[in-house]
């Protein structure tokens, strides 16, 4: 059976208080060089909401713009506004922070996060508002407690929560001396489990899904949780599932650095091919330690600190249907423990090896999409158009087997690639967010073919010093295939007629022989 | 540069000898690839990492410049080196590495 995506969801929060205190780049810098003039600097360089907003990559990740469209608007992006700019699009929405703490208080099931009642006061109806938010999540919301509670909670050495020099929350440490269970810790895991939820509220707002009909939930984003006798433990795909009211689903967590959601889309679709679940969800929230990791360089180049938003998506792997695009899964894409490291290595196991297999050259791909990093985060930090580079690389393998002149190589990553739009969270960037617009055009016809692949460092565990990669095909359904000419009914009455027919030819042939 | 990278590139020069010791850049870009040169021979520019005050001085270049890729077997060359030949920007990476080495490598 054919493994359709069903639907997709994209969100985005708009973090900055999280950006200046929760941040690894900014937690380091206070701990290495605390007077340094980084940290002085960095909060002249903070976006507003309504920057963060109209920010072009941003509208193209929760679908108001199409990406193909970015190429319109001559890069750098961040001083260009996008004048038709919206806080939700046909993927999802844009978050403010402020509502967002509402969902890690409602994400809290053991009372360790607390909020400021004033700021609940001020604030509640603003979140309630929110058209993808079900009575299970509002009624969670507490009142909230006195400032002076709130700080004495801090004392103890719970992580707070600010909007600019106004603490509004707090999260507390969940044990003593355990430091699998530190608020900082915690922080960062419901910070992760709540963007996963505000994906799967809007996968069932968008893709008209029924929560009850979902049997299985992957969660594959870049954090572990547990306590420190299994410190990656897991299911944040279980305990998302939950508040996001799939009462009929279990689930369980992928990991494998930035390339875990390719390998969790191509599990979930041969759980789905297999037979075993009919509707599986393969969703992220996003990361608070990769808020403003590039924030040096983009203020050593005087530019606001553009990496201030969390990521999140949720696709939907349901049964075939005869219409939704599917998911290729004989053909997948995988780089091996035997592949080795360079990129001409790298990119024939993920991109090659599986068209050959299929019997198709890469320029039979209408659209690639690898890493999708926004150009506006990586390029002032010295590592370039990501997405580019990586349709250069493809290209330049066409070119070495023969299938592309080298002057094509950048009408190849004009036409089969889209600029980057994803913030710079891992495992966000990581090929999926042009899933959502690559099933559009296939269900429009506009393409043929789509590969999506998704790249993990590994050796950033001090485990292995492997790198790692897998890649699958997206194709256009072409209808359910029509299962066996002759029903059992009609096969049985076929027997039965030639039986008879046999049995007549007996006993004619006794008649004659009298 | 990784802290951990610069960590190692520390310890093989205290190992072998500064002057015994060449580092080799795989980056795509010119702009990292320079930093990268930079560490290993002025010290860490962003004061993060085991490297920062140090100038260890070392011979340090990109492998797709004439220097490395003479050292190669041309066919392991062709195989794992050649197709990001064709997607770099050689000419502004070897500009960048001969600036640092003109300027900091001591050996």
């Amino acid at each position: 059976m054919k493994s359709v995506v069903k639907g997709t969801s994209y969100v985005l929060v708009h973090a900055p208080d999280m950006l200046l205190r929760n941040g690894t780049t900014q937690t380091t810098e206070r701990i290495v060089n605390p007077d340094s003039d980084y940290l002085k600097k960095l909060p002249e360089h903070i976006r507003s909401y309504d920057d963060a907003l109209s920010y072009l990559p941003n509208q193209a990740y929760i679908g108001n713009l199409d990406p193909v469209a970015l190429r319109e608007h001559e890069q750098p992006w961040f001083d260009k506004k996008y004048d038709k700019a919206d806080r939700f699009g046909s993927f999802g929405e844009i978050m403010p922070q402020e509502e967002f703490y509402f969902m890690i208080q409602a994400a809290d099931e053991f009372e360790l996060v607390r909020l400021e009642k004033g700021f609940v006061e001020e604030y509640k109806e603003k979140f309630f508002a929110n058209p993808v938010l079900t009575d299970l999540i509002k009624d969670r919301i507490h009142d909230g407690i006195e400032k002076e509670a709130l700080e004495k909670l801090l004392e103890d050495d719970a992580e707070g929560l600010y909007i600019g020099d106004r603490l509004v929350g707090a999260v507390k440490k969940a044990h003593d001396v355990d430091v699998a269970l530190t608020s900082h810790v915690l922080l960062e895991n419901l910070a992760s489990k709540a963007s996963n939820i505000l994906s799967l509220l809007h996968l069932i707002k968008s893709a008209g899904l029924d929560p009850d009909e979902v049997d299985y939930v992957i969660d594959c984003s870049e954090e572990a949780c547990g306590d420190m006798n299994q410190r990656g433990g897991g299911n944040f795909a279980k305990a998302a599932a939950e508040l996001a009211g799939f009462t009929n689903a279990t689930g369980s967590d992928t990991r494998g650095f930035c390339a875990a959601p390719v390998h969790a889309i191509s599990i979930a679709a041969s759980l789905v091919a297999a037979g075993a679940y009919k509707n599986v969800i393969v969703a992220a929230g996003g990361s608070t330690a990769k808020l403003g990791m590039n924030g040096k360089d983009h203020v050593k180049k005087d530019m606001p600190v553009v990496e201030d938003v969390m990521g999140g998506f949720a696709v939907w792997i349901g049964a075939d249907d005869g219409k939704n695009p599917y998911i290729d899964l004989e053909h997948l894409g995988r780089h091996t423990v035997g592949t080795g490291s360079s990129p001409q290595a790298v990119i024939t196991s993920l991109v090659s090896d599986p068209l050959e297999r299929a019997g198709l050259k890469i320029t039979d791909i209408d659209i690639y999409s690898p890493e999708m990093q926004n150009p506006d985060c990586t390029k002032p930090a010295g590592a370039g158009d990501v997405p580019v580079s990586n349709l250069k690389m493809i290209a330049a393998l066409a070119v070495k087997q023969g299938d592309l002149e080298r002057a094509g190589i950048n009408e190849f990553v004009e036409n089969r690639g889209v600029p980057g739009f994803a913030p710079t969270q891992g495992h966000i960037p990581s090929g999926i967010p042009m899933i959502g617009h690559s099933r559009q055009a296939l269900l429009d016809g506009d393409v043929k073919r789509v590969m999506i692949v998704g790249k993990g460092s590994l050796f950033l565990g001090r485990l292995t010093n492997l790198f790692d990669g897998v890649s699958f095909m997206l194709l256009p359904n072409e209808g359910i295939e029509e299962k066996s000419a002759v029903s059992g009914d009609e096969l049985r009455k076929i027997v039965a007629e030639s039986l008879r027919g046999f049995a007549q030819s007996l006993l004619s042939e006794e008649e004659d022989e009298q | 540069m990784d802290l951990e990278n610069q960590r190692r590139v520390k310890e093989f020069a205290e190992q072998v000898g500064p002057e015994n010791l060449v580092v080799i850049i795989g980056a795509g870009e010119a702009g990292a690839s320079a930093l990268a040169a930079e560490t290993v021979t002025a010290g860490d520019p962003t004061y993060a990492g085991p490297l920062t005050g140090v100038s260890l001085g070392l011979k340090v270049y990109h492998v797709c410049e004439d220097e490395m890729k003479a050292e190669f077997d041309e066919a392991i060359y062709e195989d794992q080196v050649s197709m990001m030949e064709m997607v770099i920007d050689l000419d502004e990476i070897v500009e960048q590495m001969e600036s640092i080495r003109s300027q900091f490598t001591k050996y």
